[in-house]
C-alpha cells in the first residue's frame, strides 16, 4: 500500500499520525502544498514567514537521494536569502568562473564568467540538490521555532482531489489508511509527472527530445580536476556524443554523458559499463568511487495555464526544461517568489483575487523564456539533422581560431531572471536616463551598502527606495503599507548603486514589490503617482 | 535601416565565382558542405545585421 518510489538522502519528517485523520469531517486549512521538493518547501517557507498557516503533504519522509540539480543561479540564491537560507548554501557551494569547451581532442576555447563586483551572491554555485533542499528545510525548522505555522506531513500521498468554487478537497493515503482534507488554496508542487495535473486532466504539451543522458557523480580518490566547467562536443574518448564535467562540494564531480536514444537502461547503469565510459575519459590509473548514477531524458514543455481557480501549479509540475542552462529549480524558485506575496495579500484581504491571475501572466512569460533558451541549447548540443550537425561543427571549428564564433557556441545559456516587460502590474518608467536593467518588471540587482548589501534591505513588503530624493517615511494606500528606504550617493563609494539605479539621473524613486521586482520608477516623489502605481502593482487598477 | 543589396554589387563576378568553385576543388561532398557552413557563418558575422540576414535567408529559400 505504501511503497517508496525512491530512497532518501535525508529522512526529515517521519510519518506521524495527525488528529486531522480522526476528525469526523474533513478539516479545512488555508493553504495545502502538495509535494515537498525544493519548490513545495520554498512555498511553505514563503507563506509561513508571512504567518499564513500551511500544511505540506509529501509521499515520502524526506529528501530524495541523488543529486539532480547542481547549478544554482544568483537570483535563486537571492530568493533563498530573502527566506533566510541563502548564506548556508553559499558556504557549502562551489563557486566557479572558468569554463572550457572541447571538440574531439582539441580545446576550442575557454571563458571566464567575469562576475560583476558588488553582489552578495556569485553568478552560480554548484551544490547537490539534496543539500539545497535541506537548507530550505532547516530554515523551515528555524521559522517554526519562531512560531511560523508550517506543518510537514511525511508519507501523506494525495490520491484524489475534488475542486470546488471556493475550496479543494483531497483524498490522502497514509500508512494508517486514508483520510480527507480541505484547503482554501492548493499549491501543486508535485513534480514533473504531477499526479494532480493528471487528476485534473490538464494538458502538458511540448517537445520531447530523443536522447538520453547518463549521470555519474564520482568522488576522486587519487587525482583531482580543477574547479571549472568542462564541456566536450564529440569527445575523442567516445564515452558519449557530448560530455560535461563539473565540480560539486565534498570532492564530488558530476559527469554527464549524452548516450543516445536507443539505449538499454539496465545495461548502461551496470557499474562496469559506467566505469568503462569513465575510464576512457579519465585515463588509466585514476581512482574514484561512484556516488550516484542515473539515466535521464527530458522534455521542454509547460501547462497552458498555471492557475486553475483555487489550484496553482509551480515548479516542474507546471513546466519542464532540459537541464542545459540550469533552469529547472532556478525557475521554480522564481515561481514561489512570484506567487508567495500575491497569495499572502489575497488571503489577508489586501488585494483582489485578480492579483493571482498575474502569476499566470508573469510566470508563463518566464517559463516560455526558459523553454526557448534551453531548447536552443539542446538543439546545439544534440543536432537533429545532418545540416544542423554540419553547422554546429562549423561553429566549433571556427571558434578554435576566431573569436567571432565563440558566442555562437551554446553548451547551455546559464539562467538569468526574466524581466516582466509590459506586464499588467507594471507602473511608469519615469526616470529619464535610468539604466535598462532596473526598468519596471526587472528584478533588482544587488549593490554593496557599506558592509551590507542592498537586497537584504528590500523584500517581503512593498518598499519605496529613494536615492537622493525626498519622500515620506511611509504611506498607506487602501490597506497596503509602503515603507521608505532612503539612500544617498554618499553611501555608495563604489558607484555600483548609481550605476545600477541612477544611470544618467541625479535622483531616483523606485517602487519595489515584495519579490524585489521593480514596479515603477520616477526621478522624484509624486504622491499621486506612487499611490496609483501601488494600486496597479496590487492588481487594483 | 540597412537593407539587403539585391542589385549587382560584385566588381568582378567571374573572378569571385571562379574562386568560390576552386575553393571546393578536391573536397568530398561532406567537406564541401562543412566549408559552405563555415563560409556562411563567417559572412553572417561580417554582415552582423539580423534584419539583413533574415532577408538573405528568405531570398535563398524563396528562389529554390
Ligand atoms: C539530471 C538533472 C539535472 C538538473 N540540473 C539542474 C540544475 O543544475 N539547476 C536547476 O535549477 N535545475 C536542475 N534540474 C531540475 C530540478 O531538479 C527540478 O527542476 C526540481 O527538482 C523541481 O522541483 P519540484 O519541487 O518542482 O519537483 P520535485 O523535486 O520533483 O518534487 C516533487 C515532490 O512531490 C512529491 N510528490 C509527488 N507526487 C505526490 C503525491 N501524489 N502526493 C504527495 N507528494 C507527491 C515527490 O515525492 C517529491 O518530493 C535538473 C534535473 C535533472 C533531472
Amino acid at each position: 500500500m505504501f511503497q517508496d518510489r525512491y530512497s532518501l538522502a535525508f529522512k526529515l519528517y517521519p510519518y506521524a499520525h495527525s488528529p486531522d485523520q480522526d476528525a469526523a469531517a474533513p478539516v479545512r486549512h488555508p493553504v495545502i502544498v502538495v509535494g515537498g521538493g525544493p519548490i513545495g518547501l520554498a512555498t511553505a517557507l514563503d507563506l509561513g514567514r508571512q504567518g499564513i498557516p500551511v500544511v505540506v503533504l509529501d509521499d515520502h519522509e524526506g529528501i530524495g537521494m541523488g543529486s539532480r540539480a547542481i547549478c544554482f543561479a544568483k537570483r535563486c540564491l537571492e530568493i533563498a536569502d530573502r527566506y533566510g537560507c541563502g548564506e548556508p548554501m553559499l558556504d557549502k557551494g562551489v563557486v566557479w568562473n572558468l569554463g572550457k569547451v572541447f571538440h574531439d581532442d582539441r580545446k576550442v576555447y575557454e571563458f571566464n564568467l567575469l562576475p560583476e563586483a558588488g553582489h552578495k551572491f556569485p553568478a552560480f554555485i554548484n551544490l547537490q540538490q539534496p543539500y539545497f533542499e535541506r537548507f530550505i528545510y532547516e530554515q523551515i525548522v528555524e521559522e517554526q521555532k519562531k512560531g511560523a505555522p508550517i506543518e510537514i506531513r511525511g508519507k501523506n500521498r494525495v490520491d484524489g482531489m475534488t475542486v470546488a468554487e471556493d475550496h479543494v478537497k483531497l483524498d490522502i493515503m497514509t500508512p494508517d489508511g486514508p483520510y480527507q482534507l480541505e484547503a482554501d488554496w492548493l499549491m501543486a508542487c508535485d513534480g514533473a509527472s504531477s499526479p494532480l495535473r493528471s487528476m485534473l486532466g490538464l494538458d502538458f504539451e511540448g517537445q520531447v527530445f530523443q536522447d538520453s543522458f547518463l549521470i555519474a557523480d564520482i568522488r576522486m580518490k587519487t587525482s583531482s580536476f580543477p574547479t571549472e566547467r568542462w564541456f566536450w562536443f564529440e569527445p575523442h574518448f567516445k564515452s558519449g556524443a557530448s560530455t560535461l564535467l563539473h565540480k560539486q562540494p565534498d570532492d564530488v564531480w558530476r559527469v554527464d554523458f549524452q548516450i543516445g536514444w536507443d539505449v538499454d537502461r539496465k545495461e548502461e547503469l551496470k557499474e562496469e559499463n559506467i566505469r568503462a565510459r569513465l575510464d576512457a575519459m579519465l585515463g588509466e590509473g585514476v581512482e574514484y568511487d561512484i556516488v550516484w548514477s542515473s539515466i535521464y531524458t527530458f522534455q521542454c514543455r509547460r501547462m497552458k495555464k498555471f492557475r486553475h481557480g483555487r489550484v496553482f501549479f509551480a515548479g516542474d509540475a507546471a513546466h519542464q526544461v532540459s537541464p542545459f542552462g540550469a533552469r529547472g529549480a532556478n525557475s521554480g524558485m522564481q515561481d514561489v517568489d512570484n506567487l508567495g506575496w500575491k497569495l499572502g495579500m489575497v488571503i489577508r484581504g489586501e488585494a483582489p483575487d485578480s492579483l493571482l491571475d498575474t502569476y499566470d501572466e508573469e510566470r508563463i512569460h518566464g517559463a516560455d523564456e526558459n523553454i526557448l533558451n534551453s531548447t536552443r541549447s539542446t538543439d546545439f548540443i544534440t543536432p537533429k539533422s545532418k545540416v544542423s550537425h554540419i553547422f554546429r561543427n562549423a561553429v566549433l571549428s571556427l571558434a578554435e581560431s576566431y573569436e567571432f564564433a565563440r558566442p555562437i557556441v551554446n553548451s547551455g545559456r546559464l539562467s538569468v531572471p526574466c524581466v516582466y516587460d509590459g506586464m499588467s502590474l507594471n507602473g511608469p518608467d519615469a526616470l529619464p536616463g535610468g539604466p535598462a536593467r532596473t526598468r519596471p518588471g526587472a528584478s533588482c540587482p544587488d549593490a554593496p551598502l557599506g558592509d551590507a548589501f542592498l537586497l537584504n534591505q528590500l523584500g517581503n513588503r512593498f518598499l519605496l527606495l529613494t536615492i537622493d530624493a525626498d519622500a515620506p517615511d511611509s504611506l498607506t494606500e487602501d490597506g497596503v503599507a509602503v515603507t521608505r528606504l532612503a539612500l544617498s550617493r554618499d553611501q555608495d563609494p563604489s558607484g555600483a548603486l548609481a550605476d545600477r539605479y541612477l544611470g544618467d539621473g541625479a535622483s531616483a524613486v523606485y517602487l519595489i514589490r515584495p519579490d524585489q521586482h521593480v514596479a515603477a520608477r520616477w526621478d522624484s516623489y509624486d504622491e499621486t503617482a506612487v499611490r496609483t502605481a501601488l494600486r496597479k502593482a496590487c492588481g487594483k487598477e | 535601416m540597412a537593407k539587403l543589396i539585391t542589385t549587382p554589387n560584385l566588381a568582378h563576378p567571374d573572378d569571385f565565382y571562379a574562386k568560390l568553385i576552386a575553393t571546393h576543388d578536391g573536397l568530398t561532398e561532406d567537406d564541401s558542405m562543412a566549408l559552405n557552413a563555415r563560409l556562411i557563418l563567417t559572412l553572417a558575422n561580417h554582415i552582423g545585421d539580423q534584419a539583413v540576414l533574415e532577408e538573405a535567408l528568405s531570398v535563398a529559400k524563396a528562389t529554390a
